[in-house]
């Protein structure tokens, strides 16, 4: 498994809002995107998992160019999203949210528990309320099903975007454990994030966008050190 | 809300049908099936309709209505696409059966598979450019496409235009089941038929892949394409489906009222027909059937105050549509998207 990212350019309109990213998530590695409101961290993501069309450049899948390839057939390939917002189905159970996390892999009862068992086994709280609609979930609980249904179609590599947002500090720091509990069970993942701390202390190596544009890659663990970074997206260094 | 604790008719109907075992749950549905087929017969009760007849009444626009109200509901209840000219397919099936009943030599129910064809061929065409819209965009292109068809009808010579095609054939006789201008009998009781196997089509569907892909897409498209659920593909499902039946209800219009003109196809029925989707409980299909059923009565009900008709039809949706603003029988409120958003526990 490589994801690969060539020279990506995408519009809303006229407007361009991603100029030209190139990005690589190799097999087995956390990749985060960083960067302050508008830098086009969503955008990315949205067009890696194929809800935005690409104007130009190319995404490679093993090798294979997607872009072109409808969302809903990328999820066959191995690629699954949990998106911005939780995007849950607010009306749906726990349970069948999760049902629909496996909708493309038609019906398959023994698989389909295996992977629930799996995912309560990462989420007991989700256990606890799999009768309950998802709209009546607390925030962190809600991106709890997010990321668990995204698991349902088993993907090869797992898009998330912004999964602290607006959750309290000790969620944050539950949800980002388990990511990396995900990934040590083999899944890579391409993590976008505004809270630049816990994701570089998470991720293997990170990409910073601005406005449309990478304008530094590194190793996560050098960009935490690396003082313009933690002037501009760390804070001075109260949190550290 | 003190208004839906007291008068939960949903509930109260769905806790009597679960309580009951398969062989009392049959007996409920023949029962109940029985009784709307005596329908017709009620026609010296205080059911009676002044001055409009009564057994006509109950075939158009009472039956028509829930059939349409049922094919509309599939798009907007369950895939939750705003229609604003479901009428199209409605046309497209009478004027399917106008032109081929006097053209050719087939009958109604020959005539029946064409005029669901043209009119699934039509959500098809139109549903291909157009569903990629969502919302708002998608009401004004139905709405353009509701108006178009009527246009065409209006203005096309081998329509006969604004005079309409007369002279429409009945349907042939089923055994000693005779169709007559002054008895509509038969006619209700074969959109009862049609009715039925909608009701029985949508629930099979609802409990399977298709019905879980519309909910999905109904709730977040977005997040339903990312789960791999084609979403294009189940939005132009649920149009044709809907188109079919409208289709359907088209066709047998025409076979009854013997006569059509474009006139009868405006954006009043499209949205109309909208209203007893709304007024009986927005994607539940017993709700939708008792909307269509009050809708299509009560204007012909209460005729003998003329002009002041309207004005109290109009009155009774405001008042209900305030005290139940989800419907009469609104559908399961889980089902409904309510987002809390809290910070996180």
């Amino acid at each position: 498994m490589r994801l690969e990212i060539k020279d990506l350019h995408v519009h809303y309109g006229k407007i361009e809002a991603i100029k030209g990213i190139s990005v690589v998530v190799n097999q087995g590695e956390i990749v985060t995107l960083i960067g302050a409101n508008g830098a086009g961290k969503t955008t990315t993501l949205k067009t890696v998992s194929g809800l935005r069309k690409v104007s130009s450049g190319a995404i490679l899948f093993d090798g294979q160019d997607i872009s072109k390839v409808p969302a809903h057939e990328r999820v066959d390939l191995g690629i699954s999203q949990a998106p911005e917002g939780r995007g849950i189905f607010p009306g749906m159970t726990v349970l069948e949210n999760l049902e629909m996390g496996k909708f493309h892999r038609k019906n398959r009862r023994h698989e389909m528990n295996e992977d629930l068992d799996k995912i309560y086994a990462l989420f007991p709280r989700l256990k606890e309320r799999t009768s309950q609609a998802g709209g009546t979930l607390s925030g962190g609980e809600q991106q709890m099903l997010a990321i668990g249904r995204a698991l349902m179609a088993r993907p090869k590599v797992l898009l998330l975007d912004e999964p602290s947002m607006g959750l309290a500090p000790q969620m944050i720091a539950n949800i980002f454990r388990i990511i990396t509990e995900i990934n040590k069970t083999g899944v890579t993942i391409l993590l976008v994030e505004q809270n630049a701390q816990q994701a570089l202390q998470r991720a293997h190596r990170a990409y910073i966008l601005e406005t449309g544009n990478v304008v530094k890659e590194a190793a996560a663990a050098d960009l935490l050190n690396d003082p313009a970074v933690r002037e501009a997206y760390l804070g001075t260094g109260a949190h550290s | 809300m003190k208004i839906r604790s007291f008068f939960n008719l949903r509930d109260f109907g769905a806790g009597i049908w679960e309580r009951s075992n398969r062989l009392q749950r049959v007996g409920i549905a023949l029962i109940s099936i029985f009784l709307v087929g005596l329908l017709p017969f009620a026609g010296a009760s205080f059911l009676a309709t002044p001055i409009a007849s009564y057994d006509a009444v109950l075939v158009y626009p009472v039956g028509i209505f829930v059939l349409m109200a049922l094919g509309l509901n599939i798009v907007v209840g369950k895939s939750g696409m705003l229609d604003l000219g479901y009428v199209a397919f409605f046309a497209i099936g009478a004027y399917t059966m106008a032109l081929m009943g006097t053209l050719t030599s087939l009958n109604t129910w020959e005539i029946m598979p064409f005029g669901i064809a043209f009119a699934m061929l039509a959500g098809v065409l139109l549903g291909l450019p157009t569903l990629r819209l969502r919302g708002d965009y998608l009401a004004i292109v139905t709405l353009g496409f509701g108006e178009i068809v009527r246009l065409i009808a209006l203005n096309s010579t081998w329509t006969k235009g604004p005079n309409g095609i007369a002279n429409i054939p009945m349907p042939p006789d089923i055994g000693p089941l005779k169709f007559k201008l002054d008895d509509q009998k038969v006619f209700f009781w074969v959109v009862v038929v049609m009715i039925l196997l909608t009701i029985w089509m949508i629930r099979r569907l609802s409990i399977r892949r298709p019905g879980r892909a519309w909910e999905a897409i109904r709730q977040d498209e977005d997040a339903a394409e990312l789960m791999g659920v084609p979403t294009l593909k189940y939005k132009i499902w649920s149009f044709t489906l809907g188109a079919a039946i409208g289709g359907a209800a088209g066709v047998l219009y025409a076979s009854k009222n013997l006569f059509i003109a474009p006139e009868m196809f405006t954006l009043n029925v499209s949205i109309l027909i909208l209203s007893c989707v709304v007024f009986g409980g927005i994607g539940n299909i017993w709700g939708v059937v008792v909307g269509a059923t009050i809708l299509g009565y009560l204007p012909d009900r209460i005729r003998f105050i003329s002009d002041a008709r309207l004005l109290v039809f109009g009155l009774v949706l405001v008042v209900v549509m305030n005290f139940r603003p989800d419907g009469l029988l609104p559908r399961k409120k889980r089902e409904k998207a309510i987002v809390k958003r809290e910070v996180s526990a």
